[in-house]
C-alpha cells in the first residue's frame, strides 16, 4: 500500500460518506446522522489529502497550510455561530461565492503550472495538453460565474444592493454572447495558451455571473440560491477534472446535480421554466402589471382577531418573508401554543418559495420551537383550507394571490398558490397596502372574508397574544 | 353641533333614531343631544334613561342635525331652519317630489336607506339592519299564525312532521328568515335568482332550489330583474312548491321598482288550508297575488296571507338599537375630528351616496359605483413580455429522442477521449445520477439544511488547492493557500450552521 493507493481508498470512503450524507438529509429522522456522515467524509478526505501533499512539502509549507485551514475554519465557525436565522440566506450565498473563488484560484494555478510554462512543463503529457487547457477554461469559467453570481445574490439578500431586477436591453443576447465569447476564447486558449486569453475568460465569466443574478428579482431568490449551490458543485467537479482527482469529481457532481434537482423542484412550485432559470432570464415578468387598488379592504384590530381566533376550531398560519423581516416567529410560536392549549387545531401552510431561501420559513419556525409535524407543505394543506375557520397570513403576499389561479393575464398566472381565500375567515398581516415582490395587486385583500391588520407583524401578533 | 331626536309620528312607527347607548356615542363626537319627550317610549327607552346618558330633553326641531326614521310631515319640516341636516329614511327613488320640496327648503338630507353596498359602508347600512329584523319577525309572525309546530317531534301522542318553509329571495331578510325558521326546527327551502347565494343559504341550514336558467351577474350587490326564461322556470318551481310547503315567506324586492309577482292566486289556491304566507313586499305591490299591505287576508281555501309592512318596527327596542348604531356610525364618518363639526365630504362615495339634497340641489341619484363583491372583468396584460405559461409536458417520443441524443453525445465524448478523461467522465456521470436520486424525496423543511450541507461539501475543492500547494513556485502556492483558506471557511461554516439548524427542529408532543 503506497500513499497514493491509500489516498485513493480514502477518497472512495469519503465519496460514499458524502452520498450517505445527502441521503440522510432527506428526512428529519436521519438528518443529524447525515451531517455526521458529511463531516466524517470531509475529515477522511482532508486527512488523506494532507498526508499525500505533506510528502513533498517542507515543514514550513505544511505549517502554512495548517494555518490557512485553521484560520478559515475559525472564521467559518464564528460566522455560523453568530448568524441570525433570518440572515441565513445571505450567509449561504456568501459561502457559495467562496467556493467559486477557490475554484477560480485552482483553475489559475492549473494554468500557471502547465500552460504558462510552455514547452518546459512536465506535469501533463503533451498529447493531453489540449484537454488540460479546456479543463482550465471551463473550471475558471464556472468558478467565476459562481463567484460573482453569489456575491450579487448576497448583496441583494442583505439589502446592500437593490433587489429590483436589472433589465439591460437585450439581456438574453448578452448572456448568449458571453457564452459564445467564452467558447471562442477557450478554443483560442487551447490552440495557443496565453495570459491575455486566460484573463479574458475570467473577465467574461465574472461579468456573466454578475449579470445573470443581477437581472433576477429579489422575490425569486430561493431559486437563485439553490441554483448557485448547484453551480458551486459543478465548479468543484470542474476542478476535479483539471486535477484528475476522483473525489472532487464525485462530490462536485453530487452537489451539482442535487442542487439542480432542488432548483427544478422549486421551479415547478412556481410554474417557471427550469431552463430560463439556469439561463438567468427569469423574473423578467416582475413588475409588468400595474399595482392599482381594486376595491375596498376591511381593517380590523388585534382584539377582533383575538376574538375570531378564540371562536375558531381550526387555524392555519401562512407565513411569508414579512414574518422573517419582523422577526415575528417567536410571538407566532407563542400564539400557536396558546391556541393549542385551548384545543384549537393549529397548523402552518408553507409555500415552497416562501421567504428568500428554500425552506426559509421552516428554519425560522424551528428556531422558535414550533413542532415540525404541524408545519405542512402547500400541497398537504391546500385541500384542508376550505374547512378552516381562520387563516392568518403573516407577511405573505404573492404566494396567497388568487390572481395566480383566476386571472390569466396576471404576471404570476399559473403559479400554484395557497388557496387561503377558501377559508371562512382570512386575516392578513401587512405593513401597508403595497404590492408584493412580483409587483402584482392581490385581490385577496378585497375579498369579503378577508380582514387586514396593518403594522409590524411582530407587534401585531404580540397585541393579539395580549388580547387572548 | 346640536343633534335633535324627535318622537316619531304615531301610527305603526314604534322605533326611535337614538337610544341611550348611542346618545353616549354622539356626545363623544362633541355633539349636544336633544331628545323630544317620550321619543323612546314605545321602544322602552324612558326619558330618564336618555337624560342619564347625557341628553337634554326638549325641542329637537331647532337642532342642527335631526335624526329620524320616517321623513317628518310638512308641519314639522316647517320648523327646520334652512341649512339643517336631516337624517332619515326618505326612499329617494320613490319620492322625487319630496326631494324637490326638501331641496327648496334648503335642508341637507342624508337618506339612511341610500347607503351604497360596499364593505366599508356595511356598518351604516340601515336597510340591512332592518331587513335582518324583519326577516326574523316574518318567521315569528308565520309561526304565530301557523296552527302547528315548526319542528318535528315524536311524542307519546304520536309523530309530528316538521313544517316546511319556503323563503323566496335570499337577501338579508331572506337569510334572516332562513336562519330563524331552521332554528325553530322547520325544513327550509330557499330560492334566489343569484346562484352565488346558494352557499349562504346552506350555511344557515336551508336547501337552495336552483332555477337552472342562465342569469346575469349582479354588479351592485342587489338582485336584478330577471329574464323571461328564468321567470317561466321560476314560476313552475313556485307552483310545485306551493302545493308542498306549509309556510311561504317572500322577500323579493328590486330597488326602485314594483315588487315582482312570485306567487299567483292559482298557486295560493294550491296551498293546504292553514298554511301561512308572509309577503314582506306587500308595501311595494306584493310578491303574492291577493296580499294587502298592513292587513291579514284569509283566502277561500283557508290560506293566511300576512301583508304587514312594519315587521321591523314590531321589535322596537332591537330595531332602534341597530338603527341608532347605524346612525352613530354614519356620524362618526361625518365628524372625523370628533370636534362636533359636521364635514360633508362629497368625494367620499359613501357620503355622496347618502346625500340626496344639499345647498338647495337634489343630488339623487348618485353616480354609480360598482361594489367590490362584483367579479371584475379580467384585465388585459399591460406589457408585451410573454408570460410563462404552465410548463408543457414533453411528449414521450421527444423525451426518448432527447435521451438518445444525450447518450450518443456522451458515447462519442468518452470514446474519443484519452483513457484518463474517460475514467473521469464515467465517475462524473454516475455521480450526477446518484446525486439526483439520493435527494429525490427530500422533505421540504430540510431544503435549507440540505443546501448548507451541500455547500459545505462543495468546499471539497480545498483538496485541489492542497494538492497544488508547494508544487510550483511561490505564486501558485500563495493562490493555493488563499483557496484553502476560503474553502475551509465553507466547510466548517457549512457544517456548523447545518448542525445549528437541525438542533432546532423538534417534533411535537404527539
Amino acid at each position: 500500500m503506497s500513499a497514493d493507493t491509500a489516498a485513493t481508498a480514502a477518497y472512495i470512503v469519503a465519496a460514499l460518506l458524502t452520498v450517505m450524507s445527502l441521503a440522510g438529509l432527506s428526512k428529519h429522522e436521519t438528518a443529524r446522522a447525515g451531517v455526521a456522515y458529511g463531516i466524517a467524509g470531509m475529515a477522511v478526505a482532508l486527512v488523506a489529502t494532507v498526508v499525500l501533499a505533506a510528502q513533498s512539502l517542507t515543514a514550513g509549507g505544511v505549517a502554512l497550510l495548517a494555518v490557512a485551514m485553521l484560520v478559515g475554519g475559525g472564521i467559518g465557525l464564528w460566522r455560523a455561530r453568530v448568524v441570525e436565522m433570518t440572515g441565513m440566506p445571505e450567509l449561504i450565498a456568501l459561502l457559495h461565492s467562496f467556493v467559486g473563488l477557490a475554484a477560480v484560484l485552482v483553475g489559475w494555478n492549473g494554468y500557471l503550472e502547465v500552460e504558462a510554462e510552455g514547452a518546459a512543463q512536465t506535469t501533463v503529457a503533451p498529447e493531453l495538453l489540449g484537454i488540460h487547457s479546456v479543463e482550465v477554461g471551463i473550471g475558471v469559467f464556472i468558478g467565476a460565474v459562481t463567484f460573482t453570481g453569489s456575491l450579487v445574490a448576497y448583496g441583494k439578500l442583505s439589502g446592500r444592493m437593490k433587489s429590483r431586477p436589472l433589465t439591460l436591453p437585450g439581456k438574453n443576447a448578452l448572456n448568449l454572447g458571453a457564452l459564445v465569447a467564452f467558447a471562442a476564447l477557450t478554443v483560442g486558449f487551447t490552440v495557443t495558451p496565453s495570459l491575455g486569453l486566460m484573463i479574458a475568460i475570467t473577465a467574461v465569466a465574472l461579468a456573466l455571473g454578475w449579470h445573470l443574478v443581477a437581472s433576477i428579482g429579489g422575490g425569486d431568490m430561493p431559486v437563485v440560491v439553490s441554483m448557485l449551490n448547484s453551480y458551486s458543485g459543478w465548479a468543484a467537479a470542474a476542478s476535479g477534472f483539471l486535477l484528475d482527482n476522483t473525489l472532487l469529481i464525485v462530490t462536485g457532481a453530487l452537489v451539482g446535480s442535487s442542487g439542480a434537482y432542488l432548483s427544478y423542484v422549486m421551479c415547478q412550485a412556481m410554474n417557471r421554466s427550469f431552463l430560463s432559470v439556469i439561463a438567468g432570464g427569469f423574473g423578467v415578468e416582475s413588475g409588468t402589471s400595474s399595482g392599482t387598488e381594486e376595491g375596498e379592504h376591511r381593517e380590523v384590530d388585534a382584539d377582533a382577531v383575538a376574538e375570531m381566533l378564540a371562536e375558531a376550531s381550526s387555524v392555519v398560519i401562512v407565513p411569508g418573508y414579512g414574518m422573517a423581516v419582523a422577526q415575528a416567529q417567536y410571538p407566532v410560536a407563542d400564539l400557536t401554543r396558546r391556541l393549542v392549549e385551548r384545543g384549537i387545531e393549529v397548523r402552518f401552510g408553507i409555500h415552497p418559495v416562501a421567504g428568500r431561501l428554500p425552506g426559509h420559513m421552516n428554519v425560522l419556525l424551528a428556531e422558535a420551537k414550533v413542532p415540525y409535524d404541524v408545519v405542512l407543505e402547500m400541497d398537504e394543506i391546500n385541500d384542508d383550507l376550505a374547512s378552516t375557520s381562520v387563516v392568518l397570513v403573516i407577511g405573505a403576499n404573492d404566494t396567497v394571490n388568487p390572481a395566480a389561479m383566476e386571472d390569466p393575464g396576471s404576471p404570476i398566472a399559473g403559479m400554484p398558490v395557497l388557496r387561503v381565500w377558501e377559508a371562512k375567515n382570512v386575516v392578513v398581516f401587512k405593513r401597508s397596502m403595497a404590492v408584493g415582490y412580483a409587483g402584482v395587486q392581490n385581490p385577496l385583500f378585497f375579498r369579503a372574508n378577508t380582514s387586514m391588520i396593518f403594522g409590524d407583524a411582530k407587534a401585531r401578533v404580540e397585541d393579539i397574544l395580549k388580547a387572548l | 353641533m346640536r343633534i335633535g331626536v324627535p318622537r316619531e309620528p304615531g301610527g305603526r312607527e314604534t322605533r326611535v333614531a337614538a337610544t341611550p347607548a348611542t346618545v353616549v356615542g354622539l356626545i363623544d363626537l362633541g355633539a349636544t343631544v336633544i331628545v323630544e319627550p317620550g321619543a323612546g317610549e314605545r321602544a322602552s327607552f324612558t326619558d330618564d334613561a336618555y337624560a342619564a346618558a347625557g341628553a337634554e330633553i326638549g325641542d329637537p326641531w331647532s337642532a342642527d342635525v335631526v335624526l329620524a326614521l320616517r321623513t317628518p310631515d310638512a308641519e314639522h319640516l316647517d320648523r327646520l331652519a334652512p341649512g339643517t341636516t336631516l337624517v332619515a329614511m326618505v326612499a329617494p327613488a320613490r319620492h322625487p317630489d319630496l326631494l324637490a320640496d326638501l331641496a327648496r327648503r334648503g335642508i341637507t338630507v342624508l337618506a339612511t336607506d341610500a347607503v351604497p353596498r360596499i364593505s366599508r359602508a356595511q356598518s351604516l347600512d340601515v336597510l340591512s339592519s332592518m331587513a335582518n329584523i324583519a326577516g326574523y319577525r316574518a318567521v315569528v309572525e308565520a309561526a304565530h299564525r301557523f296552527g302547528r309546530f315548526f319542528t318535528g317531534q315524536v311524542t307519546a301522542a304520536g309523530k309530528v312532521p316538521p313544517a316546511t318553509v319556503l323563503v323566496a329571495g335570499a337577501g338579508v331578510a331572506g337569510l334572516a328568515a332562513i336562519g330563524a325558521a331552521s332554528s325553530l326546527g322547520a325544513v327550509v327551502r330557499a330560492t334566489d335568482p343569484r346562484p352565488e347565494v346558494a352557499e349562504q343559504v346552506r350555511s344557515l341550514g336551508g336547501t337552495f332550489l336552483e332555477v337552472d336558467v342562465q342569469q346575469e351577474a349582479s354588479t351592485d350587490g342587489y338582485a336584478r330583474a330577471t329574464s323571461e326564461a328564468y321567470d317561466a322556470r321560476a314560476a313552475e318551481i313556485y307552483t310545485e312548491q306551493a302545493a308542498d310547503v306549509d309556510v311561504v315567506i317572500t322577500t323579493a324586492l328590486i330597488p326602485g321598482r314594483t315588487a315582482p309577482r312570485l306567487l299567483t292566486a292559482a298557486d295560493v289556491a294550491l296551498m293546504k288550508p292553514g298554511s301561512v304566507v308572509v309577503d314582506m313586499a306587500a308595501g311595494q305591490g306584493g310578491n303574492v297575488e291577493g296580499s294587502v299591505a298592513d292587513e291579514v287576508v284569509v283566502t277561500e281555501n283557508g290560506v293566511i296571507i300576512v301583508g304587514d309592512t312594519d315587521l321591523a318596527a314590531r321589535l322596537p327596542a332591537q330595531a332602534s338599537q341597530l338603527y341608532g348604531t347605524n346612525l352613530l356610525n354614519l356620524l362618526k364618518l361625518l365628524v372625523p375630528e370628533k370636534d362636533g363639526r359636521l364635514v360633508l365630504d362629497l368625494d367620499d362615495v359613501v357620503v355622496r351616496g347618502v346625500t340626496v339634497t344639499h345647498h338647495g340641489e337634489v343630488l339623487w341619484p348618485p353616480p354609480p359605483i360598482s361594489v367590490s363583491a362584483a367579479p371584475s372583468a379580467p384585465v388585459e396584460p399591460t406589457a408585451s413580455t410573454p408570460v410563462v405559461g404552465p410548463a408543457k409536458p414533453t411528449s414521450p417520443a421527444r423525451r426518448y429522442a432527447l435521451i438518445a441524443v444525450a447518450f450518443a453525445v456522451l458515447f462519442a465524448a468518452t470514446a474519443f477521449a484519452p483513457p484518463a478523461l474517460a475514467t473521469n467522465l464515467t465517475v462524473f456521470v454516475l455521480a450526477v445520477v446518484i446525486g439526483y436520486y439520493v435527494i429525490g424525496k427530500v422533505h421540504h423543511a430540510l431544503h435549507t439544511p440540505l443546501m448548507s450541507v451541500t455547500n459545505a461539501i462543495s468546499g471539497v475543492v480545498v483538496v485541489g488547492a492542497l494538492l497544488q500547494f508547494g508544487q510550483h513556485g511561490p505564486v501558485v502556492s500563495i493562490l493555493a493557500a488563499v483557496a484553502v483558506l476560503l474553502a475551509s471557511i465553507n466547510i466548517v461554516g457549512g457544517f456548523a450552521v447545518t448542525r445549528r439548524m437541525l438542533a432546532m427542529f423538534t417534533r411535537g408532543p404527539s
